[in-house]
């Protein structure tokens, strides 16, 4: 292990840890937005929309992020539609994400109580009322672990992103080594990076685990 | 649809070479998943003991899991330790290895699950009608166990096949690669074929994945009941 290697190379990492951050956090809130878009047209049942997002989900949930990404990034502006590898980044990150949020969001609302409904309508709440003081509060207990689960899921497919030439973490080693043939550096800077990334969200997501299920109902 | 791809995915054995690649990262997961079910399993069975050094280690071992991307796992297995030791590795079988070591965490968390999730009272109403410990374990515990394990694990073989994609990145020759050889090759001929190639190893990915999927969520929504 070479000290002075892994002072030159700091600056580089830090800017594609910077990179990744924002490019993954930006892909999981949209993911999110989408989750919950999808889960209510699922929830309500409305209808065209609700197929559509049915499609959607299975499309995403079942196909590799790498995969989309090169059919966003390099198959697209083929027929004319082209966009910035950050944006397809996102895009990409943010599609793959709302499928599993979708799903996780639906599992949560369907394994709130149908008497719950019941007993909010009979006291004379609106259905909007329902949705957001009795239903979603439980609905995010019983899906805060799938939904941690998620979150540090897509901060982890960012590594994919080296592939459409972004500059992020992976890119960045990647290069390195290529360059210098620093192996046992550039690795090590590699991991210690991304467990800065990701080691605060698992703690903070057990943390809130922990917090949330002593608000669960019933057994 | 010249320009768009499908002419030279039908030229010569393009198309029977994607196959060929999708089969090369679909060996890979399937392999690495049969060593992850049989060494997950044993895995999440240390897992129920209440031992703090089993405990301390295993723990560490399912954070490193959940928190390195698999990607890292493969750089390191495949440049780190190649560079370290000065063996040589084959990319396949680097895969294999990071795959497997990924796998073993997963199946042998969902194990874990799976096996502390079955209630006391059937242990002992089980000793109560006068079944022997081995008898417990056949006739009770395993058959619930396998109920709730099986669409679990089926599910990540779908999730394994997913992420035998990133292969790619370490230079095994999978459907991704012979995608781009042959976009570069026809470069010349069909500069636009770039969109109906991937499109169809998109389609392939989703054919591959897809079925098993709807068969994890049937067997669930089957034995739920």
């Amino acid at each position: 292990m070479n000290w002075s290697v892994i002072e030159r190379y700091l600056p580089l990492y830090e800017k594609a840890t910077l990179l990744t951050l924002k490019i993954g956090w930006l892909g999981v809130f949209l993911s999110i937005a989408l989750g919950l878009l999808v889960a209510m047209i699922v929830h309500y049942r409305v209808p065209v929309l609700r197929q559509i997002a049915k499609v959607y989900v299975e499309i995403f949930r079942n196909t590799p992020l790498l995969i989309q990404l090169f059919f966003i990034y390099f198959g697209l502006p083929k027929v004319g539609i082209s966009f910035s590898p950050e944006v397809c980044g996102v895009m990409g990150l943010g599609l793959l994400g709302g499928s599993y949020m979708a799903e996780t969001f639906r599992s949560g609302i369907e394994a709130v109580d149908e008497i719950q409904y019941e007993t909010a309508l009979s006291l004379g709440m609106s259905k909007a009322q329902v949705m957001f003081h009795v239903v979603l509060p439980q609905a995010v207990t019983y899906s805060t672990p799938a939904f941690v689960a998620n979150i540090i899921f897509l901060l982890k497919e960012t590594s994919v992103f080296s592939a459409i030439s972004l500059m992020d973490l992976m890119f960045t080693a990647k290069d390195l080594i290529g360059l210098y043939y620093k192996t046992a550096e550039c690795l090590t800077m590699l991991v210690v990076f991304y467990l800065l990334i990701l080691l605060p969200v698992s703690i903070i997501g057990s943390i809130v685990e922990r917090r949330l299920s002593y608000a669960s109902f019933g057994d | 649809m010249q320009a768009l791809g499908i002419e030279v995915l039908l030229k010569g054995s393009n198309f029977l070479r994607l196959l060929g690649g999708l089969w090369v990262a679909l060996k890979i997961s399937l392999i690495a998943v049969l060593f992850s079910i049989v060494l997950g399993i044993l895995f999440g069975i240390v897992m129920t003991y209440k031992n703090p050094l089993v405990k301390i280690i295993s723990r560490i071992y399912l954070e490193i899991v959940r928190i390195m991307p698999q990607m890292v796992l493969l750089f390191i297995v495949f440049f780190g330790t190649t560079r370290m030791f000065g063996w040589n590795l084959d990319a396949e079988l680097a895969a294999i290895i990071v795959f497997t070591f990924w796998g073993t965490a997963e199946m042998g968390d969902l194990v874990r699950g799976a096996v502390s999730n079955i209630p006391k009272h059937q242990y002992e109403s089980s000793y109560a009608l006068g079944l022997s410990k081995a008898q417990t374990y056949y006739h009770i515990v395993i058959p619930q166990t396998l109920r709730r394990l099986i669409p679990l694990s089926i599910n990540l073989v779908t999730r394994m096949i997913k992420t035998t994609s990133l292969v790619m990145m370490i230079g095994v020759v999978e459907a991704l690669k012979v995608t781009q050889q042959i976009i570069e090759a026809n470069r010349m001929v069909a500069p636009n074929a770039a969109f109906g190639l991937y499109l169809t190893v998109f389609i392939l990915y989703f054919l591959a994945c897809w079925p098993i999927s709807l068969l994890a969520t049937y067997l669930e929504k089957k034995w739920s009941a």
